[in-house]
């Protein structure tokens, strides 16, 4: 992936942020991302974001675990090799479900996980950008793209006057890569500071 | 808060409709009473005083589930309920109403010695078998009256309790100090009536008044599986008067994001019900014990296979497909659509639970039933709409109210 120009603005107030968010967006700014050190209720909804998919896919998982169990059970053990327990049918449809109800389970729960990892960029090995170390403490951190037209002190002037408390900007790689932490900048070794 | 209309009034449509329901009820009754309720032959009987208690006994459990609700959601400190909160306890106070009718009718069933309907009535009988003289310490008229009487006079008494409370939030503002009074005292009466619900619906009371009708046969699962039948039809029905009341443009504080929690009450619980249905119904049909499958003998594979799995259809494949998505809770006419299918499903459930053990033979879904199913129908919209008028339908002072109208999903 490619690198790319930020500006980051930090808030220290949601009440401050929900109205920047607002004001950046309908002067159009495109927001790259805004990461808060816990979840923000309606902050999506202030970002314009849509709806997540993960459902979507977590219903397909599902009926994957739930058609992978019963064929299988239902090959095995009505066709392939019949055996007689108990005395019940060979297709024992009541006996199945408890398995059937776990495979489904099964397969939308690690489904969802990994695939909540991979729209979210997280892994074992894998490196994301840290915009601010504050922002998975006590600060709020909006970042915004730059573009060609971009004019970079305009857009800080413009945050610091909806009420962001610092503006930076940044050069960084948007999205994940493979990487170790060693051979990259350390999060924690950005000599960044907050004017109180 | 100068817009928010509080005070719920009765449109005329309403009255008559309910009356209309009621009037069709009465003629059923009567009919039924003459022709079945008072013959000579015990079949005819049972039809009519197992339709008559079905009834009564799903819809005196569907409106206590409301206070259930409250309770519940009291005890967990919620505070989305509250901008919609006088519904739930308008239906609450259908459970003195239709639990006096449940207790006539049963207590009627048990003083006259009807042992075609209860077997354990039959001292002769019992005396000869060791199953049901086992059982005859918790299967007798004495401790059936009693517990009857305990339990349906506890709900009133505690519902009631907890309604009083309730219309203080409508005298005046209250400080942090009184506020959390009020809370704890919310709280300790929600948990009495809880506790009071766990020993009745969560347990004794549906093996007495209905899984003694099949008097050797015995499920632990049994109550739950009645309960969860009746607090999701208890949420559907409060969906719709929620739905309905917004409809005549009530309700002003109350968003799709509260419809959207009832909405997620009735999937998940359908689900519940279905684990439940599931469980008593396979370790059963696994074990195959005689004595245990002939609960299940007429249902499964007798005249009750049509109604026994289209139960299954509408109470769990329904749900379970229609209600999954986000759009279709937050869909006033799909919920709408959804909560009366639930109910009627759950109705039905009712149904072959009490009258699939008393006529075995024969399905007898037919216009008594139907008749006295619009009788309670039109009980509940006349007396439940009677109750939304007489009080605010806003909790003005509630402590949480706030939380309630900020309520986001």
């Amino acid at each position: 992936m490619a690198k790319k120009k930020f500006v980051v603005g930090c808030f220290d107030d949601e009440a401050v942020l929900f109205p920047a968010v607002k004001k950046v967006r309908s002067a159009g700014y495109k927001i790259h991302d805004v990461y808060t050190p816990f979840a923000v209720h309606g902050l999506d909804h202030a970002m314009g974001l849509r709806e997540t998919s993960l459902h979507t896919a977590g219903f397909i998982y599902g009926i994957t675990g739930t058609s992978t169990a019963l064929g299988c059970i239902s090959w095995i053990l009505a066709k392939d090799w019949p055996l007689n327990f108990g005395g019940k049918p060979h297709f024992a449809l009541p006996a199945w479900i408890p398995i059937t109800f776990e495979l489904t389970v099964l397969f939308a729960a690690v489904g969802m996980v990994l695939t909540f990892c991979y729209l979210c960029q997280i892994a074992p090995f894998v490196k994301k950008h840290h915009f601010h170390a504050r922002a998975t403490d006590d600060l709020f951190v909006m970042v915004i793209e730059c573009t060609e037209k971009t004019n970079v002190d305009d857009l800080k002037s413009f945050l610091s006057n909806n009420g962001a408390i610092e503006t930076d900007v940044q050069i960084a790689e948007a999205g994940w890569w493979l990487g170790r932490y060693d051979q990259d900048e350390l999060p924690f070794e950005n000599k960044q500071t907050v004017a109180a | 808060m100068a817009s928010i209309r509080e005070q719920f009034e009765i449109p005329g449509k309403m009255k008559t409709w309910s009356l209309a329901l009621i009037g069709v009820g009465l003629v059923a009754l009567v009919i039924g009473l003459v022709t079945k309720g008072f013959s000579t032959d015990e079949h005819e009987q049972a039809h009519f005083w197992g339709t008559l208690m079905y009834n009564t006994i799903f819809w005196t459990l569907v409106c206590n589930a409301s206070m259930f609700f409250i309770c519940v959601t009291t005890l967990a400190m919620g505070g989305w309920q509250q901008s919609f909160r006088r519904i739930p306890e308008a239906i609450s106070t259908m459970v003195p109403i239709f639990g006096s009718i449940t207790f006539v009718v049963l207590i009627y069933v048990v003083v006259t010695d009807k042992h075609f309907i209860y077997h354990w009535l039959d001292t002769e009988a019992v005396a000869k078998d060791p199953i049901l003289l086992g059982k005859s310490g918790f299967l007798n008229p004495k401790f059936f009256i009693i517990w009857t009487t305990l339990a349906i006079g506890l709900w009133s008494i505690l519902g009631w309790r907890m309604r009083q409370i309730s219309r203080e939030a409508d005298e005046a503002p209250m400080d942090n100090e009184s506020g959390a009074k009020f809370i704890l005292r919310n709280t300790v009466r929600a948990a009495f009536f809880t506790v009071w619900f766990a020993l009745t619906v969560g347990s004794t009371i549906p093996w007495l008044w209905m899984m003694s009708i099949d008097a050797h046969w015995y499920s632990t699962m049994y109550s739950w599986y009645t309960f969860a039948s009746s607090f999701v039809s208890g949420m559907s029905l409060i969906a719709l008067w929620v739905i309905y009341m917004k409809n005549k443009g009530y309700l002003e504080l109350t968003t799709q994001d509260h419809l959207h929690d009832i909405g997620k009450f009735m999937f998940a619980f359908s689900i519940f019900w279905t684990y439940l249905w599931f469980s008593q119904y396979m370790l059963i049909w696994y074990a195959n014990i005689p004595e245990e499958t002939v609960y299940f003998k007429h249902r499964v594979q007798g005249p009750y296979k049509g109604i026994f799995f289209l139960n299954l259809i509408i109470n769990f494949i329904c749900p379970l497909l229609i209600l999954m998505k986000r759009s279709a809770k937050r869909n006033y006419t799909l919920v709408t659509f959804m909560a009366v299918l639930i109910l009627f499903g759950h109705w039905l459930d009712f149904y072959q639970m009490v009258m699939g053990s008393l006529s075995k033979e024969t399905v007898t879904l037919g216009w008594l039933d139907f008749g006295i199913l619009s009788l309670f129908v039109g009980l509940m919209i006349l007396f439940v709409g009677r109750s939304l008028a007489s009080k605010p339908l806003i909790v003005k002072y509630h402590p949480f109210l706030k939380e309630s109208i900020i309520h986001q999903v």
